[in-house]
């Protein structure tokens, strides 16, 4: 079964999705990225969806999980590049997103998991 | 009212789900709906085509071109041949589900079409039809 790639970057985990994904691919996204978090000891998961045309209920469940259990696991999960027609189309789906943190770009949604990261270190810092 | 250009695809595994998204793209965008309703109506087919597949055991989709007067659409029509839906009301109320699903896919169809009907009797499926126009 194909998978969808997930990248390692500092101490972030990177997925760009690029195909319109089946659910059962979305469901293999969502374990990987489990396993990944854990085996690399990753603080944060940065997911690209700005080649997505849409985030329906599964997708956008898949993505609300993935930011639950990451939270769980110590890393923090940023959406980033949602299309605006997306964003207005989730909405009146009924889903908001609530648990997931976004960022406009990759770079922006980096700039999130590397102030937790450093804030992190600063805090162990503090305590020597 | 005239029809266009008609598609009619199964619904028989979740690649055909995603197959139904990409014929509804074609054929919204191709009716001359803008960016959003065409992301509405791709949206709201998703849903469907996945309800018809988890809890219809499978079924079709007729997705047409319509115009009417001034105005162009597109129209879905998802039937399944599944255990029906005993009381509509309550499967149309967000968060209801029989199954594992977050149950926003009926009513947020509905939210996301300009048209949107259903029937559905027990025992023998459920046919519902959606449309989304130019303004």
């Amino acid at each position: 079964m194909d998978r969808i790639p997930i990248l390692k970057l500092g101490n972030a985990l990177l997925v760009t999705i690029q195909v319109d994904m089946h659910d059962r691919l979305a469901t293999a996204l969502e374990q990987d990225l489990t396993d990944k978090i854990v085996t690399l000891g990753a603080k944060g998961v940065l997911i690209d969806i700005s080649a997505l045309e849409i985030v329906d209920s599964f997708i956008g469940r898949m993505l609300d999980n993935i930011a639950a259990v990451s939270r769980i696991l110590d890393a923090d999960t940023v959406v980033v590049g949602m299309r605006p027609a997306v964003a207005i189309t989730l909405v009146e789906l009924g889903l908001s997103l609530s648990g997931v943190k976004t960022a406009l770009n990759v770079e922006r949604g980096m700039a999130l998991i590397s102030q937790k990261a450093e804030a992190e270190d600063g805090h162990a810092d503090g305590e020597d | 009212m005239p029809t266009e250009r008609t598609e009619r695809l199964d619904i028989r595994s979740s690649d055909d789900v995603v197959k139904v998204r990409q014929q509804t793209r074609v054929l919204a965008a191709h009716a001359g709906l803008s960016l959003v309703d065409q992301t509405k109506i791709i949206t709201a087919a998703s849903e469907l085509a996945r309800n018809a597949l988890d809890y219809g055991g499978g079924g079709e989709v007729l997705i047409e071109v319509l115009h009417d007067g001034g105005r162009r659409g597109v129209r879905l029509i998802f039937e399944d041949k599944g255990q029906g839906i005993p009381d509509i009301q309550a499967a149309l109320k967000d968060g209801f589900t029989t199954g594992t699903g977050l149950g926003l896919g009926l009513g947020g169809a509905r939210r996301l079409s300009n048209e949107f009907s259903i029937e559905s009797a027990v025992g023998k499926g459920t046919k519902i039809a959606i449309a989304r126009w130019t303004a």
